[in-house]
């Protein structure tokens, strides 16, 4: 049996997807809570802008997050299309090192233009050490590397996506 | 002992990531190779959604959004199977839909075309699928809608999908298109997909599934990536 093929999410996904962020009258399954912030003394904050091959902040994106480090599963899902600036933000906590790997988000980007979502991760600026010796990094060209690591400032850490150009996004055949 | 590996997305049967006939592909297609990732747990597992997550209307969509009345156009209903590769059905599985009303206007409000909305019809839906694999919606035939992509350009009727299946590397966002459809042969986004692929998109008139003096029955089946078992690798 042959899968069945990929097609856009084009423009108007918002209404079925993320009702409830962008104001329809619909229950939204999932959000960008991941955890409730007041709950959690690890509560991350993820914010972050989409760029196109002209520069130009894409405000039609959808992201998925999903983290698993074998004790929290979760899941979430923004658009980018409500935010003033366009960012995409989730409220998550850091996952934990798995068999020493660095800890990660899993990514999932899907736009109108695109036909086959991507996926990339998002790695921490301030796991150094951790991230040096990360086998999946290092399958990374060095100069690339640094696409895949979110930088931030106190518990807010800020990953933009770069879907073509000099600073491309490293995305991942999985 | 063996571990399970999931197959990469067939690119015989996918669209490539650049097709510039779809122009918004030109300035959002990665350019630079991907890069191979060895799976691991994340993309060994991904979000799992209950019944509980459904509402009891939310796989009618001629019912779960009325105001003051029916929603206009022709009622159907669009069921099927969702299976991976291997040939096994994927039980217990979300999937949402979302359309256009039976005039080819999306409630959406980027959306300009001058078709009128219909009060009772929102165009959203989702359900899970049976212990089988199986699911079933209920909805009116979304119209066709022009779009900005080239001169008299026109999407032909279509709903978009979005399914999870087993994990993070399952997950798949598509649109089911309708049998003879004149449209297709114009369409940029459905032509992308490699000729091998795009049947595999069109759904099937199903006579058995169309309910006497209510609604035509359309069969549209999904088939999610397989995988292989492989030898444990040992460090
Ligand atoms: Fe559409």
């Amino acid at each position: 049996m042959r899968q069945t093929p990929s097609q856009t999410v084009g423009p108007y996904f918002a209404y079925g997807l993320t009702p409830e962020q962008y104001l329809y009258d619909f229950k939204s399954l999932v959000g960008n809570e991941m955890v409730s912030p007041l709950d959690h003394d690890r509560a991350i904050t993820i914010v972050g802008k989409v760029f196109d091959g002209q520069g130009v902040v894409i405000s039609d994106a959808m992201i998925e997050i999903w983290q698993n480090d074998g004790q929290n599963q979760l899941f979430g899902r923004f658009g980018t299309g409500t935010d003033a600036e366009s960012r995409f933000i989730f409220h998550t906590i850091k996952p934990a090192s798995v068999n020493g790997q660095a800890p990660y988000l899993s990514v999932i980007i899907f736009m109108r233009g695109q036909q086959i979502h991507s996926y990339t991760r998002i790695y921490f600026s301030d796991e150094t050490d951790l991230n040096t010796k990360d086998a999946v990094l290092s399958l990374v060209p060095e100069d690339r590397r640094d696409t895949l690591i979110a930088k931030n400032k106190g518990n807010i850490y800020e990953f933009n996506i770069y879907m073509q150009g000099e600073n491309e996004t490293v995305f991942f055949d999985i | 002992m063996s571990q399970i590996i999931y197959n990469s997305f067939d690119r015989e049967v996918h669209p490539a990531y650049l097709t510039p006939e779809y122009k918004s592909t030109i300035y959002r297609a990665p350019q630079k190779p991907l890069v191979l990732l060895k799976q691991s747990l994340s993309e060994l597992t991904g979000p799992v959604f209950g019944d509980f997550n459904v509402g009891p209307l939310d796989h009618d969509l001629t019912k779960n959004t009325v105001k003051n009345g029916e929603p206009i156009g022709e009622r159907i209903i669009v069921h099927g199977k969702v299976m991976n590769e291997n040939g096994y059905p994927v039980p217990n599985t979300l999937i949402e839909i979302w359309q256009a009303n039976s005039a080819g206007r999306y409630v959406h409000k980027v959306d300009q075309h001058e078709a009128p909305l219909d009060p009772n019809f929102l165009g959203a839906g989702r359900c899970m699928t049976d212990s089988d694999g199986n699911y079933k919606f209920y909805t009116i035939k979304p119209g066709a809608y022009p779009w900005g992509n080239h001169y008299n350009a026109w999407r032909p009727n279509h709903i978009h999908f979005s399914l999870f299946g087993a994990n993070i590397t399952n997950r798949l966002v598509t649109q089911m298109y309708f049998p003879g459809d004149p449209l297709l042969d114009y369409d940029p986004v459905f032509l992308s997909v490699p000729p091998k692929g795009r049947e595999l998109l069109i759904c099937k008139f199903d006579l058995g599934a169309t309910e006497p003096s209510f609604a035509l029955g359309y069969r549209f089946d999904f088939v999610l990536r397989g995988y292989k078992q492989t030898p444990f690798e040992t460090l």
